[in-house]
């Protein structure tokens, strides 16, 4: 009783400091998947991603209100005309060996990241780069041919030392197995398939990180996951919303664990083809947005641990228009709009229909996703209500993309895209990118969007681009190239005996470095000495 | 004898060549890229971008002379570099091969151990109350999802009595162990695991090894050692086993593929990176060179174990040694 207390107001607590941070114990995350390669600019995996953003850092970061600040870059300047970016390095940063971190690693992390031979899939947010001129050890400038706001993502990309890696291929480098970073924390090792262990790195330019080591342990089966939560083999992973809302509740996670809940960035969406003569009619898909009871998906399927969805952007980020509605589930108004576009029910066999043929279409969505099968099939119930018959197939990943996607064999398509925290989304609704392979697989074309989406690249003023971006919100909202459905929220769980964790529109690992545990609660013995 | 030893390695050859262009097109006609799991579907990564990296792999090549390339790498027992993370297939086989040896390895002698006993005890009363036990006991193991099961003893012994760990290999500070310390830590945790796929795996051989008795006990010469008045023991054991094990040997040749093959879903629940797991993922991410590899090895080691068993067939039963050629 008193530890379930004790749980409750512990992140009141922290906020004002209740003891001094303490160094020492480790901290042991489940994961269901293994890492692949260790170095920034290849780590393609969320694994991989999740080891590398420990051991390296980028010249700009996001910091917890979303804001970006200077990481190894101690100052940074945009230039009037949006065409050079100047960094200028923190003095004394040094790589786990020693060297120091300067503005040769930026150009060589740069020449890397184009160097076609090398193969890493982030090469495209580099190509309008015209030069990256290193002004000395510590000032790096880089010219681009056209302003691009985006850019200053982009460099939050890990540097790789270039002392270590000139004159070797990058793509079969040792490094890949045993990475030298600057991180907070360094590199021990990697025993494939089964858990890679980091140590704090006492030379940290912010400050020594307290958590002594970092275990990531790859469990790859979810039932065993939570078995490891039961005996708290494990101390950071992240639930399914059913573990969230139905498993967790047991008295033993409940005492030891403290939950967290905050929106991901991304969204889940029922995409049309707008190819097809009736999704043209954007009184057919508002009508379709109106017959589907999202509220009803999100209790259902999300056991409410999500939020509806009014365009591509989550509430948190400073793009998103708190002037959109949603629109509303009114299957009343979705008989109107499709009687105005001609669907009625003629031949009084309770389906809708148009010169004879019966309104009749078939969502597709990718195996192995169970949220979205059942989405699908919450959405096929919601339509019946009003008259529309829906099929479903799910397909498997690969085929999914290169046969149905790629070559615009769908009717409908239920599907979730995972953003960045930019609000750019020139891939996705810009109608130059329709080529077979590309995002704007729905053929949306809206000439005011297009501009829209050009100018906010343009512009690297916050306030300017809010102003384009909310525009850019408004108008998917009113078009409806896709339905926006919702949310989802990212659930991570942490065992309690971690002190300073919070939730913040990034996340929790934010501050990761300041996270500790009281000297007496500690269960894994240090390997450092202060 | 060494004329058709040479006869039927010689006869491997198009056999497995078959096998390699066969597993090639059928990997390679199913839908998918090996550059989708890093690309596809990901706003960052432009078609352009997308196009080079298939050709940095050699994916833009045509079949055959992809097919050409790695058979060229392969007759220098070169099996290539994965694509999922650009190291060696071998080293990374060389990687998962023990611990799917040791488990498997452990639980086949856990299996011939009790497997054995229990068919000749079995097969002395063909229908009797042991033999009945018996059966039915093997075929719950045999007919039992091994993942439930598996589940069911985590969650006894590992959760509610902590008798045994969840997961993994090793405990945490395995490293700092001793010698002793580090055995003892891996035998607790490949405990359940090797239990489990004993315990389902035990119907086959029991079966075999006591249908095999009751045929052999039927046999003249073991009414001859009875009436000798030689031991039960010695009947069942010395003159019942020796001919009753033939087909156990034929059994244990053509279970060499499986000692080097993991079993998937156990790895998966028991968090062991072993070969099942290496496979799997490699399918999954179409890692051609990975799995072209696991093919190849597999299909090399279900020949040479089909023949071990008929060499060792012939070995053990004289009249196969001494007579015709068999076919």
């Amino acid at each position: 009783m008193i530890g379930a207390l004790a749980l409750l107001v512990a992140p009141i607590l922290e906020a004002s400091s209740e003891s001094k941070p303490v160094t020492g114990d480790a901290i042991v995350v489940g994961s269901i998947g293994d890492a692949s390669r260790l170095l920034p600019i290849l780590a393609t995996d969320s694994a991989s991603g999740d080891i590398v953003g420990l051991l390296f850092n980028g010249l700009l970061k996001y910091n917890e209100r979303l804001e970006i600040v200077g990481d190894l870059a101690e100052a940074w300047s945009v230039s009037e005309d949006g065409l050079t970016l100047t960094f200028t390095l923190r003095p004394n940063v040094r790589w786990h060996d020693g060297a120091p971190v300067n503005a040769a690693d930026v150009r060589f992390t740069y020449e890397k990241l184009v160097d076609p031979s090398v193969r890493t899939p982030f090469s495209s947010g580099y190509e309008l780069i015209e030069s990256v001129d290193v002004l000395d050890a510590r000032t790096v400038r880089i010219r681009y041919r056209e302003p691009f706001a985006p850019a200053l993502e982009s460099w939050m990309m890990g540097l790789i030392p270039k002392h270590l890696l000139e004159g070797q291929d990058v793509n079969t480098t040792p490094l890949l197995r045993k990475p030298v970073g600057h991180g907070p924390y360094r590199f021990v090792r990697w025993k494939t398939g089964e858990l890679i262990e980091l140590h704090a790195n006492p030379d940290y330019f912010e400050h020594r990180p307290s958590i002594d080591r970092y275990v990531y342990r790859i469990i790859p089966d979810t039932a065993t996951l939570f078995l490891e939560l039961l005996t708290r083999g494990v101390d950071l992973t992240s639930l399914t919303p059913l573990q969230y809302a139905r498993q967790a509740q047991n008295p033993r996670i409940e005492r030891a664990y403290q939950k967290f809940r905050y929106p991901s960035f991304g969204f889940t969406y029922l995409g049309y083809n707008l190819q097809d003569a009736r999704f043209k009619d954007v009184r057919v898909r508002r009508a379709i947005s109106h017959a589907i009871d999202t509220q009803a998906i999100l209790n259902g399927v999300l056991y409410g641990l999500g939020s509806r969805a009014t365009g591509p952007y989550p509430k948190e980020s400073w793009a998103y228009d708190p002037s959109v509605t949603p629109e509303p589930f009114d299957p009343k108004m979705a008989t109107v709009l499709l009687a105005q576009a001609g669907w009625e029910d003629r031949d009084g066999d309770g389906w809708l229909d148009r010169n004879g043929q019966p309104f009749r279409f078939t969502i597709l969505t990718n195996q192995g996703n169970e949220v979205r099968r059942q989405v699908a099939e919450l959405v096929q119930q919601h339509l019946k209500a009003v008259g529309i018959d829906v099929r479903i197939k799910v397909i498997e990943w690969s085929t999914f993309v290169h046969e149905f996607i790629d070559k615009r064999r769908f009717e409908a398509v239920l599907l979730g895209w995972n953003l960045s925290r930019d609000p750019d989304l020139y891939d996705l609704f810009h109608s130059s990118k329709t080529k077979e392979g590309e995002y704007n697989f729905v053929g949306y074309a809206n000439p005011e969007v297009d501009r829209l989406l050009e100018e906010g690249r343009r512009q690297f003023d916050r306030q300017q681009r809010r102003r384009i971006y909310q525009q850019v919100h408004r108008r998917l909202a009113e078009d409806q190239p896709y339905t926006f459905l919702f949310v989802s929220d990212a659930l991570p769980i942490v065992s309690s005996r971690f002190r300073n964790v919070v939730a913040t529109p990034i996340g929790i690992g934010h501050n990761f470095i300041d996270w500790y545990v009281p000297r007496e609660e500690q269960r894994y013995r240090a390997l450092l000495q202060p | 004898m060494a004329l058709y030893l040479l006869r039927r390695l010689i006869g491997m050859v198009p056999v497995l060549f078959l096998i390699t262009l066969i597993s090639f097109g059928i990997m390679h006609l199913a839908p998918g890229k090996p550059t989708d799991a890093a690309m596809a579907f990901n706003p960052k990564a432009s078609l352009e971008a997308r196009q080079r990296m298939e050709a940095l792999y050699g994916l833009d090549q045509p079949l055959a002379v992809q097919y050409q390339q790695w058979l060229r790498r392969l007759v220098r027992w070169d099996f290539g570099r994965s694509f999922l993370d650009d190291r060696p297939v071998g080293e990374k086989i060389a990687e998962r091969l023990p611990i799917t040896l040791t488990i498997n390895l452990a639980s086949l002698a856990l299996i011939l151990l009790i497997a054995i006993p229990l068919g000749v005890v079995a097969a002395v009363r063909p229908g009797g109350l042991f033999d009945r036990l018996t059966t039915v006991l093997v075929f719950i193991g045999y007919s039992m999802p091994s993942f439930w099961l598996a589940l069911l003893c985590l969650v006894w012994f590992g959760v509610a009595l902590r008798w045994l760990p969840i997961s993994g290999l090793h405990s945490l500070d395995y490293e700092s162990f001793g010698l002793i310390r580090r055995a003892l830590d891996t035998a607790w945790h490949l405990m359940l695991p090797i239990s489990i796929a004993a315990f389902t795996g035990l119907a086959g051989l029991s079966r075999y090894m006591r249908s095999s008795m009751v045929e052999v006990l039927r046999q003249d010469y073991i009414r001859t050692a009875r009436a000798k008045g030689l031991s039960e023991r010695r009947v069942l054991f010395h003159h019942g086993l020796r001919n009753g094990l033939l087909p156990i040997i034929t059994l244990l040749g053509l279970s060499l593929p499986d000692v080097i093959g993991g079993a998937v879903i156990a790895e998966t629940i028991f968090s062991i990176p072993g070969m099942g797991r290496l496979l799997y993922e490699a399918v999954m991410a179409r890692d051609y060179p990975v799995v072209m590899a696991l093919v190849t090895i597999g299909a090399l080691l279900t020949l040479i174990g089909n023949l071990l068993a008929d060499l060792a067939y012939a070995y053990a039963d004289p009249r196969i040694r001494t007579g015709a050629e068999p076919r």
